[in-house]
């Protein structure tokens, strides 16, 4: 992988309401609050958090949907944190975004085929009709569905599918990254395994940079080449996916990863939950905004914020080097070796295998 | 609490929502109720809950009993007095099964009275010592405020002491952590865990999150289209598991020590409930399915207590793929 740098934030900053009034004061609330980090070209990379820690206006604000209050985002080296017009147009080409409720990111009164040859009428004004309509059927084999599915409309599929659907109008302009917020989280699991492998080909084959937006670290670990932590609107911890899975050095990292509830862990043992919940981003805590969850807190962290720092894999925590754990390398799940020969005999059927019955004269109906 | 061969379906349509499902909850057991949307595991717990509208749903079989009494399902209403009093359930999302115009001591107190009757201050306090019970900082406060000023979390609890205020035998949770954060959903699963063994309550928890199931559950089902496929003990099937299906999900489900590694599938879709296959109805989907599926395969032992719907079990010893 080449480790040339196609998507920048330095210092990204973004704080939502002015204040109020002298009346009613409302304290802005800091969604973003000096973010920066290097996507490099050709890999996946992970913003990690829960709920309300800004990762999902981190991700709007690298692709300029939204605008910073204050710092820089750069895209193959130019600014465009404030791009306008052809500028800006030209961005849209280059980047895409995809959304996690393939439900209401989809106009229900536009055919597929209207939906996916949208953004090539838009960015690709001179190509005629006939052209556009192969390339949409182009698009529709890329993602897994039909040429002949172009005449229908989205209800007539099934969640899936729609995610399918966003992806094909996604690659329409052929965009060098593409940004998912929550791609797959509104998926049943057999499903959402269908669209992770797709994605996973796709930035194969495209040679695509993909940004994932997530929650379920299970994904995201398979997913990515590097993640990033994100707690109360800044990273607390940023490095190689196996880096930060098998060594977490950021205490919130680890109580993130030990709440994970895995198939290996049938043990029910009681872990080092954090306790509480994340305050508010309007009013966050003074120093380490992590403190006022934190079973390390000493009273540093409740006056002086701390700095990401180290090489690679990268820290916000005065004392990680104290707290550090032994890396723990995850267990596969408990399985009787009979058991695994039937996982076997179904992942080869389920990838072009042919299912021969051993019993008398039973016939294979493949579908 | 034991279910027996419900099988149901909505008015107007020529299929099953759910075919003889049975489920059994000892005291102090935790059950969970695994599968993807359209399986029929929230039709299943609202039949047990006796929420199903009469006029919209048919029962064709079932039989239920809690402790010592019995109903049959087809013939029979479940009383009221059963609901939020032995039979106790608690919802995915808080915030919507919460009434926004009331405060949350109100809210709670009204489910007391209404079972057993007595004083407002009574059913009040009571309010306030379950609040207590399930973790929540400041209880006298919190009886005055609303649902909104209660984080998702704050709201799950409620809910769960709203549940449990009438110290119920079984309380059915119907994906109580899938709206939450994950260090918010363990310090849920603990909480349902402690009351279980301070309560001695059966639990039926839907989900579908392999990882709780294996985190929670002393039993699992596991349902596809309105049918258990498999079900038994929790290491037992994680351990051995046997239904295609079964193993699909798990096949499907991204490994931490594997990353990267391409994810099996389960093929296709979920067909509507007009569009089931008769007999297995997993067979559409099925990479092994035969001509012979078209018979529904019946849940049997393979091991004590581990029951699998299917006619090649083990299917090691039924097939051979060759590349």
């Amino acid at each position: 992988m080449s480790h040339d740098v196609i998507l920048e934030a330095v210092d990204v900053v973004k704080h939502f309401g002015d204040g109020g009034n002298w009346l009613s004061p409302k304290p802005p609330v800091q969604a973003v609050d000096g973010v920066s980090l290097k996507i490099r070209r050709g890999e996946t990379f992970a913003i990690v958090g829960e709920s309300g820690c800004g990762k999902s206006t981190l991700a709007r604000l690298l692709m300029r949907l939204l605008e910073p209050t204050a710092g820089n985002v750069l895209f193959d080296g130019a600014e465009i944190s404030h791009a306008k017009g052809a500028k800006l147009k030209r961005l849209r080409r280059d980047m895409q975004f995809i959304f996690q409720d393939p439900f209401s990111s989809l106009n229900p009164r536009m055919s597929v085929g209207k939906l996916v040859g949208e953004p090539l009428e838009v960015h690709a004004p001179d190509m005629n009709a006939d052209d556009r309509r192969a390339k949409v059927a182009e698009l529709l084999r890329k993602v897994g569905l039909r040429p002949e599915h172009a005449g229908r409309y989205p209800h007539e599929f099934s969640g899936g599918q729609r995610q399918r659907i966003g992806i094909a109008r996604a690659l329409a302009s052929g965009p060098k990254l593409i940004i998912g917020d929550e791609p797959v989280s509104a998926l049943d699991v057999s499903v959402q395994a269908q669209v992770i492998n797709l994605l996973g080909d796709l930035r194969r084959d495209l040679g695509l940079t993909l940004v994932v937006i997530a929650h379920d670290l299970s994904v995201i670990r398979h997913m990515s080449d590097r993640v990033a932590v994100m707690y109360l609107g800044r990273i607390v911890e940023i490095g190689t996916a196996q880096q930060v899975f098998a060594t977490p050095r950021h205490p919130y990292t680890q109580a993130l990863l030990s709440a994970i509830p895995s198939m290996e862990g049938t043990s029910r043992d009681k872990k080092p939950a954090v306790q509480g919940e994340m305050p508010s981003p309007s009013d966050p805590p003074s120093g380490c905004r992590f403190h006022t969850r934190c079973p390390h807190v000493q009273p540093l962290c409740k006056s002086q914020s701390p700095k990401l720092h180290g090489q690679g894999h990268q820290v916000a925590c005065h004392f990680w080097q104290d707290i550090a754990m032994p890396p723990t390398e995850s267990a596969p799940p408990n399985r009787s070796d009979r058991a695994e020969a039937r996982f076997a005999l179904y992942r080869a059927a389920t990838t072009g295998g042919t299912v021969i019955h051993q019993d008398k004269k039973a016939t294979t109906e493949r579908t | 609490m034991v279910l027996s061969n419900l099988t149901l379906r909505f008015k107007g349509q020529e299929n099953d929502v759910v075919q003889d499902v049975s489920l059994r909850v000892r005291r102090g057991e935790i059950l969970c109720v695994v599968g993807e949307s359209g399986c029929g595991k929230s039709v299943t717990s609202m039949a047990i809950m006796g929420l199903l509208p009469k006029s919209a749903t048919q029962i064709s079989s079932g039989r239920m009993q809690i402790s010592s009494d019995e109903w049959h399902l087809v013939t029979d209403r479940l009383p009221a007095a059963l609901r939020g009093n032995e039979v106790a359930m608690i919802f995915q999302e808080p915030m919507t099964s919460l009434n926004p115009a009331f405060r949350i001591g109100d809210q709670i107190a009204e489910v007391v009275q209404r079972h057993r009757g007595g004083s407002r201050s009574a059913a009040l306090d009571r309010a306030e010592v379950m609040l207590q019970r399930v973790g929540i900082a400041n209880p006298t406060q919190r009886l005055r405020e609303y649902p909104h000023q209660l984080s998702g979390g704050m709201r799950q609890r409620v809910m769960i002491a709203m549940a449990l205020a009438n110290d119920p035998q079984i309380l059915i949770a119907d994906e109580p952590t899938t709206a939450l954060d994950v260090t918010i959903q363990t310090q849920i699963l603990d909480l349902i865990g402690d009351l279980r063994d301070e309560t001695g309550m059966g639990t039926i928890m839907i989900t579908h999150d392999l990882g709780v199931v294996a985190e929670i559950a002393d039993t699992v089902a596991v349902m596809y289209g309105g049918q258990i496929v498999e079900q038994g003990p929790v290491e037992e099937v994680f351990r051995n598991p046997q239904h295609p299906y079964t193993i699909g999900l798990m096949s499907a489900m991204p490994r931490l020590d594997r990353p990267g590694e391409r994810l099996a599938i389960v093929p296709g879709t979920v067909p509507t409930i007009s569009n089931m296959p008769d007999g297995c109805r997993f067979r559409t989907r099925c990479a092994f399915a035969t001509s012979h599926c078209a018979t529904r395969p019946q849940l049997t032992d393979v091991a004590p207590e581990h029951g699998v719907a299917c006619h090649y079990v083990p299917l090691e010893k039924h097939v051979v793929v060759s590349a």
